[in-house]
């Protein structure tokens, strides 16, 4: 199943998003290469959302270029999405998880071996059997991650996968998107949470108001901010 | 069929020419709804999932469709199928065939419309996922045609309901001939007329429990579908 292409390194190039006479997203430059997980931060409202959609390819930027692998062909291969309200299929959980591992190309024979280790890995293998919209928000939120993870994926985006958990099931979904990293996934992840970018992030992408304000190492982010719109962030302070 | 028997007590009684009819009109209905199921499905799901210019109209035209009058429906399959007509040569007027077209016409545009409506509103909740996990255009339709199977049902039972219960339509295609077109409608009205209404009664009877019938079925797969997938 594993495709010949790779989607690494994603590079935008001057891109801008519009919506009507909005500015989403303006003039960004970027390249997310293999390394640590990368977090995006920024208050509501400052793009984060609209950012991952463009490097996922569901969204087509209105200015500027992206490239996957250096292929401009927008279709996902080595990339999965996890969105901040997943949706489950009107199927059992461990159906979601053979549906997207049909879509990745595994045969047939290999899928529920495959599916129950994965929910095992998201530790869902007592609810395999549930229908899927059944399940708990944040039960959903960790079966979403074995269907993204069953894409094999080279990168993993995921838009603030535990903005509605509580902290346990945020301790849960962390520790899964940590394992994932560990295992050579890039991690891309929106996030306004500060505790949670000092669990996770390697790095950080600072947006406000559609811009990238700045990107440095997670520590240096925290301590030392460049810009004040992060420094207002970081207080605490709405950034308008 | 003599006046004085009762209703209850032809229907008890098994009267074959009142089972003949019964029999007449479920299959006539049964091959009406999987005719236009197998036309209207696609259709729908094409017209959910497609865009092109004049589609709005398209969907307002099948929607105001829904609601086509039977007797017209009735008339201008009468004026084709005629011997003089385009189609007369297929020589289906006056028997079953031409009511099973009859009532095809007039449940297609209610099972396209709810397959339209129902597929694009599953769309409108999996498009991004799907496009995340690249599905392509079959594995688009035929994962929301699959995971709206029991909406889909419910526009059937819709459409049969509709078909079982109309009267016009058949009554000017099919003629309402003794014994090989006459349907439960028809011979309502017809006997109805005529004063004979045990016979009436009695069939009116058995339509209004097969509606039942169907209504029920159609609530019992919503709450069973609810409970198997959420
Ligand atoms: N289609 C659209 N048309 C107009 N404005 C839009 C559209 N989509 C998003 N926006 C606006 O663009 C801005 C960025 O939205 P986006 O969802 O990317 O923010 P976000 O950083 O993800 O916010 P949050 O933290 O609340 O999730 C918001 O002000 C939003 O209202
Ligand atoms: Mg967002």
């Amino acid at each position: 199943m594993r495709a010949p292409v790779t989607d690494l390194p994603l590079v935008l190039d001057g891109v801008a998003l519009q919506a009507g006479a909005t500015i989403l997203l303006n003039d960004i430059s970027l390249t997310i290469a293999p390394g640590v997980p990368t977090l995006i931060v920024g208050p509501n409202g400052s793009g984060k959302t609209s950012l991952l959609r463009l490097c996922m390819g569901l969204s087509a930027p209105t200015g500027g270029r992206i490239t996957w692998g250096g292929r401009t062909d927008p279709a996902p291969t080595r990339r999965a999405f996890v969105f901040q309200r997943p949706v489950m299929l009107r199927r059992a959980a461990s159906a979601n998880v053979t549906y997207a591992l049909a879509q990745a190309g595994m045969p047939r024979s290999q899928r529920p071996s495959r599916a129950a280790a994965l929910l095992q890995r998201v530790g869902l293998a007592d609810l395999a059997h549930r229908p899927a919209r059944l399940l708990s928000g944040g039960e959903q939120q960790r079966l979403a991650l074995a269907r993204a993870l069953a894409r094999d994926p080279e990168i993993l985006l995921l838009d603030e996968p535990t903005a509605n958990l509580d902290p346990a099931a945020t301790r849960a979904v962390e520790e899964i998107v940590m394992s994932a990293a560990q295992s050579g996934i890039k991690i891309v992840m929106a996030s306004h949470d500060l505790g949670q970018v000092r669990r996770l992030a390697g790095e950080v992408i600072f947006l406000a108001r559609g811009t990238l304000c700045e990107r440095a190492a997670t520590n240096d982010f925290l301590d030392r901010p460049s810009t004040q719109e992060a420094r207002a962030f970081l207080r605490g302070d709405l950034v308008v | 069929m003599p006046d004085h028997l009762s209703a209850l007590q032809l229907i008890l009684a098994g009267d074959p020419a009142l089972f003949a009819i019964v029999r007449l009109s479920l299959g006539v209905s049964l091959a009406a709804v999987a005719l236009a199921a197998a036309i209207g499905m696609p259709i729908g799901a094409l017209l959910a999932l497609t865009r092109f210019p004049g589609r709005p109209a398209l969907v307002v035209l099948l929607n105001a469709m829904m609601g086509l009058p039977p007797v017209v429906v009735g008339l201008a399959l009468y004026l084709l199928l005629s011997r003089s007509g385009p189609l007369g040569a297929f020589g289906i007027l006056f028997t079953p065939a031409a009511m099973v077209v009859a009532q095809t016409v007039l449940i297609l545009p209610i099972i396209a419309a709810l397959t339209r409506q129902t597929i694009e509103d599953l769309w409108a909740e999996y498009r991004d996922e799907l496009n995340a996990m690249n599905v392509g255009p079959i594995g688009r339709m035929t994962t929301l045609l699959w995971d709206a199977r029991f909406s889909l049902l419910t526009a059937l039972l819709a459409g049969f309901g509709r078909a079982a219960a109309e009267v016009g339509a058949v009554m000017i295609v099919g003629g309402n001939i003794d014994g090989f077109t006459r349907t439960m409608t028809t011979t309502v009205a017809l006997e109805t007329s005529k004063g004979n209404l045990p016979l009436a009664m009695g069939l009116g009877a058995i339509l209004i429990v097969l509606v039942l019938a169907i209504n029920a079925a159609a609530w019992g797969t919503r709450v069973w579908s609810q409970r198997l997938t959420g």
